[in-house]
């Protein structure tokens, strides 16, 4: 591409910034407000902040919703590395009959996904709640993971676990010491993408918890009908969340790598 | 590497208990009524006549699906300048622009929408206005980043080769650039038409009640009425739509591809 954009074009991006950051300006604005008014700015108070902590329902439904995205990724990326070498060395037939299969969460709408959990555990006589909410996070989770790592391990040269056996490793140990090494990055990408999905996940929670579990986006959903500042204080969390996630994510391996380069250059 | 072979093992049970069989479910309840046992399972289609032989249904499905159709458009209306420029600027600062971008993304969607709530009703739009706003808002930084990254791999010199040999600025966007960045906005369509055809809590946000989509549908009969069988019915015939559509939408990005060669 050619770099030329004109003053036009940079007012352009900046009007799109402000569509996208009026809302969150907005509600980390009024979640300082003294009164329950949306529209109206009386005053600065931290009250919203001090009823969100004294809040119980509210405070459980943040720990489930943590709770559940740490299991459901830590379990997910397990689940889904493993599964993504196994199927990096089995037949093309059965690699792709997985992969269609593993398609269909991501192709159907959220919500027939969620209804179909929802069918299973009322037939199996599951009772619904925190157990069968997290085991649908896993569930949608694994193919996300999967099609974050299958990808790399296409790009990987066989020959090098094959040496590291003959030169004496059991399979187990060239997993660990040679293939996983190697895929690490990709790893790490698709337990943030299982991370950040199941966190934000609201539909298949919605049909597949029972009475009594919420987790963040159901609390809002069911707190939503009446004026409640306290979920602007929320809200503001959730947002200094996200932008602290983004940082570690991004700036980090940036600064590592310019790190990286500099031993380089003093070596 | 045999050894490595029989580890799907376990997860391919896990996808017959977790993908395949709740997919089965959905069929059998759609095409049976409410009160049957596994005993006296009895197959019909009532649930599907039932559906078109009321005109609310499909009028419905036809509104969430134009819903779906202008909220694509718009998005790429909008989106597809946006990567432009953003393809545009140094490359030092085109990663900070994929970030900010990013970023809203991250924010959980209710909240999001929990936010245009306050704003909007300030102003006094009509509540599809409101509804059109919070659909464009969440789904528009997919189609960017889908449209920028095709836009960003395209190599500079072909540009400047189409400049060479006597392109202008509009012929070289027309028949190079714009191309080259199809497929682009081919797989943000399918990351935003998708999701927008099913949406159900934006509607219900800032609609006020009075905008019903198929999702909103969908929901009333699990949550509210407890109708199971004509709800799952509801979900196959979305489902086969939105199916039907992605395969379209493959077919056209293949044929795209093949055109480029």
């Amino acid at each position: 591409m050619d770099r030329k954009n004109g003053i036009g074009s940079k007012i352009a991006f900046a009007l799109l910034l402000i569509f996208l950051y009026v809302p969150i300006i907005y509600v980390v604005v009024f979640s300082f407000n003294s009164t329950k008014s949306l529209t109206n700015f009386t005053g600065f108070s931290t009250k919203w902040y001090e009823s969100m902590f004294k809040n119980r329902a509210l405070m459980e439904s943040i720990w489930t919703t943590v709770s559940i995205a740490v299991i459901a990724t830590i379990v997910s990326t397990l689940v889904g590395t493993i599964t993504a070498i196994g199927l990096s060395k089995n037949r093309k037939v059965i690699r792709e009959l997985v992969n269609q299969v593993n398609n269909l969460p991501m192709l159907n709408p959220e919500i027939v996904t969620a209804i179909g959990f929802m069918l299973l555990f009322s037939s199996l006589r599951i009772e619904t709640g925190y157990v069968t909410m997290l085991l649908a996070h896993i569930a949608f989770c694994i193919p996300y993971v999967m099609l974050s790592i299958l990808p790399r391990l296409r790009t990987l040269d066989p020959n090098i676990a094959e040496a590291a056996m003959d030169l004496g490793c059991t399979p187990w140990q060239a997993m660990w010491k040679v293939i996983i090494p190697q895929i690490k990055g990709s790893i790490f990408a698709g337990a943030l993408v299982a991370f950040t999905m199941s966190f934000d996940d609201f539909v298949i929670s919605l049909f597949t918890t029972g009475p009594g579990v919420s987790n963040i986006s159901i609390y809002v959903y069911s707190n939503v009908k009446r004026v409640n500042p306290t979920i602007n204080a929320l809200s503001t969390l959730i947002v200094i969340f996200a932008t602290i996630l983004l940082i570690l994510t991004n700036v980090v391996p940036m600064i590592r790598e310019r790190r990286n380069t500099k031993n380089e250059v003093n070596q | 590497m045999k050894a490595f072979a029989k580890l799907i093992t376990p997860y391919v049970v896990w996808m017959c208990a977790m993908i395949i069989v709740p997919m089965l479910m959905i069929v059998l309840y759609a095409f049976t009524v409410q009160g049957n046992s596994v005993l006296t399972l009895q197959f019909t289609l009532s649930n599907f006549a039932r559906f078109f032989s009321d005109p609310i249904f499909p009028s419905v499905l036809l509104r969430s699906l134009k819903m779906a159709l202008f909220t694509t458009v718009f998005c790429i209306m909008i989106g597809y300048p946006i990567a432009y420029i953003m393809a545009r600027f140094k490359p030092s600062s085109q990663g900070l622009c994929v970030l900010l971008v990013t970023l809203p993304m991250l924010i959980n969607m209710l909240v999001r929408t929990y936010a245009w709530k306050g704003i909007l009703s300030n102003f006094g739009f009509s509540s599809e206005i409101n509804v059109y706003i919070g659909m464009v808002y969440n789904f528009i930084p997919y189609m960017i980043l889908q449209i920028y990254t095709a836009l960003s791999k395209i190599d500079p010199s072909l540009i400047i080769a189409a400049h060479d040999l006597g392109a202008d600025d509009r012929e070289t966007f027309l028949r190079v650039t714009l191309p080259l960045s199809l497929s682009g906005v081919v797989s943000g369509i399918t990351l935003v038409f998708l999701p927008a055809v099913s949406s159900f809590f934006i509607p219900k946000f800032l609609g006020g009640g009075q905008y019903v989509l198929i999702g909103n549908l969908i929901e009333d009969y699990f949550v509210s009425t407890g109708d199971w069988n004509f709800g799952a019915a509801i979900s196959m015939i979305m489902a086969l739509i939105i199916l039907g559509s992605m395969y379209i939408t493959r077919k056209l990005d293949k044929q795209i591809g093949e055109d480029e060669d």
